[in-house]
């Protein structure tokens, strides 16, 4: 137990300022995936709502690439893609020299890819559940097309959207463990050099698997509260 | 359709024109843009179909494609074995099997399924002399079968979860008019409540499947060459890209039909609901 204790200390005996920093990293990835996440996946629910087919159709054909790859496999294209592509434009520009995408950057643009796909899906979802008459209101009030979806229907949306959101939102963090495997030193590749270097990898893995939990866990009644928070205006009805 | 008014006899206007509205040409632009990158793909794999990739590749790529198929098909059968009980506890309203079962559940589903593997996968040489001891040591060395035994434990607390939703969500009525008919329990939960739950549990089910189908990549982390894991190894042989392009078509060739085929089973058996 002694041991433990050490092994899990902040000192330079133990691990935890190391997997520390790693719970920092993952949350920061998840946090700053979402925003991209969240405004993709509105812009691609609203052409999947359109009535222009061909805007439907494009958007159907992101969520159907993005949905049907595996997220590991979308995070290795992106990581090696990105760095092929990069390389060979500066070549093209004239320079030569060895370029590395950032793990990190890497990680963001593939969960935004994955994330919106699913969070467009919990968008369309809540936009069916939106009457005609809400646009129509706005219309006949003299509102734009755009004010009528910013005033009258997202605040609306959000409401419906939120437990859908939520859920996704749990899975984008499960899936951040994902990035630790091209390098980013999150949660899981901290815990893993502590049970390499220990070797006691049980101990390392369940506590980032109790770490995972707990996050999720935090983010559970965050999102209750969230959701309590949307729906205030009815509460008083 | 009706196209003349039969009172009147007039025909019906014919429809405007459609507009080229900023939707349409954004809409045209965006097609055309993934017209061109489909094309492009298609051009790119069709000029390395012969390619020496391809060719020194290719048996390797098979063979992690029926590893990939092996890994999903059986972790599939154990956990929907394993959620049997599971579902049957978490519904259990003794609270000594509901809690546990529900802890369970919640600490697989709260879970990354690569953190679940590292613990099984590494975590088992924590208990290599107990492991010995009873004989399993030999199994717990084999990346396969931590593997196997990692996303079964994982599919079967969320095959548990569809199964528990799905047996709540068929109404209680149907329990009480097969009483009202003297039928027992036993018999009213299989042959009553259960075809019901089955198809309301359906398209969660497909959705499991696929999402192991994805998940199953994790495998390759821990050494095991399933699709993912040759990908990776051809990669780190060849530093050609087309290794995960490749990769990606068969993934999203297998995805896209396990989807249409189980939209083609969900039509079939739903086919008396629909009036």
């Amino acid at each position: 137990m002694d041991k433990a204790l050490t092994l899990l200390s902040f000192g330079p005996e133990g691990w935890g300022d190391e997997i520390a920093w790693g719970v920092v990293v993952t949350v920061c990835l998840a946090i700053v995936t979402l925003p991209f996440g969240l405004f993709l996946g509105f812009l691609i629910a609203l052409a999947k709502k359109s009535s222009e087919p061909s805007l439907r159709l494009a958007a159907n054909i992101y969520t159907t690439l993005f949905r049907g790859l595996p997220e590991l496999l979308t995070l290795f294209l992106v990581y090696f893609g990105l760095q092929i592509a990069v390389q060979v434009l500066l070549k093209m520009a004239g320079f030569d020299f060895y370029f590395e995408v950032n793990s990190f950057i890497a990680g963001v643009i593939a969960l935004s890819f994955v994330f919106s796909s699913y969070t467009s899906e919990a968008f369309l979802s809540a936009f069916r559940g939106i009457p005609q008459g809400q646009y129509e209101g706005g219309y006949a009030l003299g509102l734009s097309k755009g004010k009528t979806l910013r005033l009258v229907v997202l605040p609306q949306l959000i409401r419906l959207a939120l437990p859908a959101l939520g859920n996704s939102w749990l899975v984008l963090l499960k899936d951040t463990s994902l990035v630790s495997v091209i390098g980013l030193s999150d949660v899981m590749r901290q815990s893993g050099i502590a049970a390499r270097v220990t070797k006691e990898p049980f101990m390392f893995f369940g506590i980032a698997c109790l770490i995972y939990l707990v996050l999720a866990m935090i983010s559970s009644t965050g999102l209750v509260r969230i959701e309590r928070w949307s729906k205030r205006g009815e509460a008083t009805r | 359709m009706i196209s003349a008014n039969p009172a009147t006899g007039l025909k019906r206007p014919p429809a405007p024109p459609r507009r080229w509205t900023k939707t349409r040409i954004f809409g045209h632009v965006l097609m055309a843009l993934w017209i061109v990158s489909g094309a492009w793909l298609l051009y790119y794999l069709a000029i390395n179909i012969a390619s020496p990739f391809v060719l020194k590749y290719w048996p390797e790529y098979l063979s992690g494609f029926f590893v990939t198929l092996q890994i999903v098909g059986l972790s599939l059968l154990i956990g929907a074995i394993l959620s049997l009980p599971i579902a049957a506890a978490r519904a259990s309203k003794w609270w000594l099997l509901s809690k546990p079962a529900y802890c369970y559940v919640y600490f697989f589903r709260g879970t990354p399924l690569l953190a679940q593997t590292f613990l099984v996968y590494y975590g088992a040489g924590t208990f290599q002399p107990q492991l010995e001891a009873i004989g399993l040591w030999g199994l717990f060395r084999e990346a396969w079968f931590c593997v196997i035994f990692a996303f079964s434990l994982n599919t079967s607390a969320y095959q548990a979860e569809i199964l528990r939703g799905a047996i709540q969500n068929v109404s209680r009525g149907q329990w009480e008019g097969a009483a009202a008919l003297g039928i027992n329990k036993k018999i009213t939960f299989f042959k009553i409540i259960l075809p019901q739950a089955l198809i309301v549990a359906l398209r969660p089910y497909g959705n499991e499947i696929i999402l192991m189908l994805k998940g199953s990549a994790i495998a390759a982390i821990v050494t095991v060459f399933d699709l993912f894991g040759e990908t990776r190894r051809a990669y780190s042989r060849s530093y050609d890209f087309q290794a995960y392009i490749w990769a990606a078509v068969i993934y999203l060739f297998l995805v896209e039909m396990l989807r249409r085929l189980w939209d083609r089973i969900e039509i079939r058996l739903t086919r008396h609901l629909i009036r």
